[in-house]
């Protein structure tokens, strides 16, 4: 089927090779029959999705199809919301999400997220990415210059700012502070990245920073990114799940998707039709 | 055709009018002209303040005049306080004959001061009965300790232990040093008296008061054997020997400086013999310069600032005053910051946003308009009588029936006027929570953080700001008040300052004197109208410079902090 979508292999062709483990990934999250409901309205219907270890899966809609919502179910930031209630199930390393023992900070220390506008604390930059371990009482200086150099290293951060490491991460631009919020997620060691829309406040050179960074961090994270912009889902993720209306339309590698999409409805958004 | 141009001009006119208003400049003008009343209106004030009230501490000079009327005359002396017109009509209906055409004269308000020889210190003349005025360089003004100024001519001093010094015998100038050197040394005895009276007898008072505490403990606990009757007369013995050893002491230095005294002359020729045990200062305004004016009027501000208030408040200075109101705003503080701060956090972070929420916000932000004197009276009645009453019996039976801290006191104002101050304080930490934004808790809960440990490492630190918004209005309003004071702890004169050495150094139990309460009882309850009429200005001048001087250290720690935490652009 000839389609007008993305030239897929065209985008592929400047990147470097996945870093991911070499033979068919394991799933890391699993979700059977997932329902969510805001108060009285439903805002996801039936998703039933196997995202892989270490490897990139984007979600992919027009605005308010629920792809966000459907993320936010992961670490559970949707208990933030007032009248927020889940059904179905939400198995990550097939334990259930929502089971009653669940703690859900620990949950979120294995489900890292980040936000579509960068969101540093008023704090230092080392006092950002140490702040997820004094969370957990870790407070020993040595280990902490440890982890905030490496967790500044892997978020390709390092070489920037090492020597303001007691400055303001106020004072840092907008692609630098997204890339120190990532650092901050990385630095307690989740199994999970979640990532908002995190380059939809950045300029492009930005924003091509923080997916080498993407690719970079694949090798050691399952990641699942809710992009807007269907190149970047392309150019960054293994796998795409098309939703629409809060259903889940089609899920397949992103090359499949992008080239020989099964629904119509998947085909008419990729090649901007609607959307 | 001039009708119509006259039309033309008119209808050309109207747009022009119209346009300006769209434009608006009238607003900005009225703006700027509401502004400017209002500026006025405090530069005003705090002029009329800064005028009124440190124009009394200058050694002004001192006026000898001889006042005839009616073909009698008198000899007069005095400062000049002020000159007003007065209508010849209203002096006429006094039953006052004036000679000069009218229908306004001049009348001068003197403050002749010696008020145990002439009656009153301030006196109303007429000016047309003014005979020639003289500024004699000799007059001397004495400030005593009581009955005011004496304004005279030294004529002799006499010594304890040491032969006369007289104007006559050894000239004036001889006579003033020694009289200068006599008050100083009688200025340093009155120090070391008041010392031994304040510090050392007051210790010995008080520990002698928690003896009898002690003993009446034990006889209500049925626990004072022969044992502890002994122990306590021993303890007894041992406090009453210091005293007695004091009290010589203090004797002697009564008998060094009593028989000192001057001999002076009136205006009016009388001669007098007075103590110079009574002396604060003597001073020739007449005979000294400028710069010698300036020296002594920082003198006098400085006593104003530091010492302890004599003569019915209107004279000495309102160091007691001043520090019993930065005491109680500080405790106030103290007590409303967590208070406030802790509710303002479970109206906003914990309680659902449901119908008794938005109930219990409506509550707290209304309890602001409630006036002060209701919490005067609630404060005398929860806590002075009931709370503090309810601590007598528990803690301190010993005492009854004589109240401890069921009377008003320290500690009850403080409370009061938290309570006054809380909806502020609520306020404006619930709006400064309202304000981060909701990314930043996201991003803490996302990390692995409870909510507490989000609200205890970001939320609040990001809020202080807030919290220190609603501080700073709460001294404003708290540092001014007055009336529930009146109720619940500030009294016009407070033998003891309620921070000293004896234990337990802060005194809550005790009241306090207080500025604002200060201002009332000098300007409207005191005897001599005249002589309080500068300090009512500059006591108020002092009040307002010290809430301004508390609301700009709240308001400089606020400005760091903002600047530690400006990240309220998300």
């Amino acid at each position: 089927m000839q389609t007008h979508a993305i030239d897929i292999q065209a985008l592929k062709r400047d990147q470097p090779q996945p870093s991911g483990p070499a033979g068919p990934a394991e799933t890391s999250l699993r979700m059977e029959q997932l329902n969510l409901f805001y108060n009285n309205s439903q805002a996801l219907y039936d998703i039933n999705l196997e995202i892989p270890r270490q490897r990139v899966t984007a979600f992919i809609g027009p605005s308010g199809c629920g792809k966000s919502s459907l993320l936010r179910c992961i670490n559970r930031m949707n208990d933030l919301v007032d009248g927020c209630r889940v059904d179905g199930r939400l198995l990550l390393e097939n334990e259930d999400v929502y089971d009653r023992r669940v703690d859900v900070a620990a949950l979120r220390r294995r489900v890292g997220m980040v936000f579509q506008k960068p969101n540093p604390f008023p704090k230092s930059i080392y006092e950002n990415v140490a702040y997820g371990l004094r969370i957990q009482g870790i407070n020993k200086k040595r280990v902490l210059d440890e982890v905030v150099e490496k967790s500044l290293r892997a978020a390709a951060l390092w070489e920037e700012v090492k020597d303001r490491l007691h400055e303001s991460a106020l004072g840092m631009s907008g692609g630098q502070q997204q890339r120190l919020v990532i650092a901050r997620t990385i630095a307690v060691e989740p199994e999970v990245l979640l990532l908002d829309e995190p380059a939809s406040a950045l300029d492009p050179i930005s924003t091509l920073k923080i997916e080498e960074l993407i690719y970079e961090l694949k090798s050691r994270y399952t990641i699942v990114i809710v992009t807007h912009n269907m190149q970047q889902a392309a150019r960054v993720s293994d796998m795409t799940a098309f939703m629409y209306m809060g259903k889940l339309i089609e899920y397949d590698d992103t090359d499949t998707l992008f080239t020989n999409p099964e629904q119509k409805q998947t085909e008419d958004y990729i090649t901007g039709r609607y959307g | 055709m001039k009708m119509i141009n006259e039309q033309d001009l008119h209808s050309e006119r109207a747009p022009r009018v119209k346009a300006w208003v769209r434009s608006g400049e009238p607003l900005i003008w009225l703006n700027a002209a509401a502004v400017s009343v209002s500026v006025i209106a405090v530069v005003g004030l705090l002029l009329l303040l800064a005028v009124r009230g440190l124009s009394h501490f200058w050694p002004a000079d001192v006026l000898a005049v001889t006042v005839s009327y009616q073909d009698q005359s008198r000899e007069l002396l005095g400062e000049v306080v002020e000159e007003v017109e007065v209508a010849g009509v209203q002096l006429r209906e006094a039953g006052i004959e004036v000679q000069g055409p009218g229908p306004y004269f001049r009348r001068t308000l003197l403050k002749q001061g010696n008020r145990d020889f002439l009656g009153t210190d301030f006196t109303w003349l007429i000016n047309e009965q003014f005979g020639e005025r003289r500024l004699p360089p000799d007059v001397v003004v004495v400030e005593r300790l009581e009955w005011g100024n004496f304004y005279g001519y030294l004529r002799g001093v006499s010594r304890f232990n040491a032969p006369p010094v007289t104007v006559a015998a050894d000239g004036p100038e001889a006579t003033w040093q020694a009289l200068q050197t006599l008050i100083t040394d009688t200025v340093a005895v009155r120090e070391e008296i008041r010392r031994i009276e304040q510090v050392d007898i007051g210790a010995i008072n008080y520990e002698l008061e928690r003896l009898r505490l002690r003993e009446r403990r034990l006889e209500l606990e049925g626990a004072l054997d022969a044992t502890a009757a002994a122990d306590l007369a021993g303890m007894r013995a041992e406090q009453e020997a210091r005293f007695r050893v004091l009290q010589e002491e203090l004797y002697v230095l009564y008998d060094s400086i009593k028989d000192h005294s001057y001999s002076a002359e009136l205006a009016d020729g009388r001669v007098v013999t007075l103590p110079i045990a009574k002396v604060v200062r003597a001073y020739q305004p007449n005979d000294m310069g400028v710069f010698a004016k300036l020296g002594m009027y920082f003198e006098r501000l400085w006593e104003f600032l530091t010492a302890e208030p004599r003569e019915a408040n209107t004279e000495g200075g309102i160091f007691p005053a001043m520090f019993g109101t930065v005491l109680m705003v500080i405790l106030m503080s103290i007590i409303v910051t967590p208070f406030g701060v802790v509710a303002a956090v479970y109206l906003r972070e914990y309680a659902s946003q449901g119908f008794v929420t938005r109930t219990i916000r409506v509550a707290v932000n209304n309890l602001a308009g409630v006036p002060s004197i209701v919490y005067g009276v609630f404060g005398l009645g929860f806590f002075v009588y009931f709370v503090g009453g309810e601590l007598d019996q528990i803690f301190f039976p010993a005492a009854l029936p004589r109240p401890t801290f069921g009377t008003p006191g320290l500690m009850w104002a403080s409370l009061t006027l938290a309570l006054l101050t809380l909806p502020v304080v609520i306020v404006a930490t619930e709006e400064g929570l309202a304000r981060i934004p909701k990314s930043l808790r996201e991003g803490s809960l996302a990390l692995g953080a409870t909510r507490a440990e989000t609200l205890w490492r970001v939320v609040l630190p990001m809020a202080s700001p807030a919290m220190m918004t609603g501080l700073i209005l709460a001294v404003a309003r708290a540092a001014g008040e007055v009336a529930p004071l009146m109720l619940v702890g500030v009294v016009k004169l407070a033998p003891t300052l309620p921070l000293d050495g004896n234990y337990p150094y802060l005194h809550l139990d005790q009241k306090f004197m207080h500025l604002g309460f200060h201002i009332y009882d000098v300007g409207f309850q005191s005897p001599n109208v005249e002589a309080a009429r500068p300090l009512v200005y500059a006591t108020a001048l002092l009040l307002v410079l010290i809430i301004a001087l508390l609301n700009l250290a709240a308001v400089s720690l606020r400005n760091r902090l903002r600047e530690r935490y400006k990240s309220l652009e998300h």
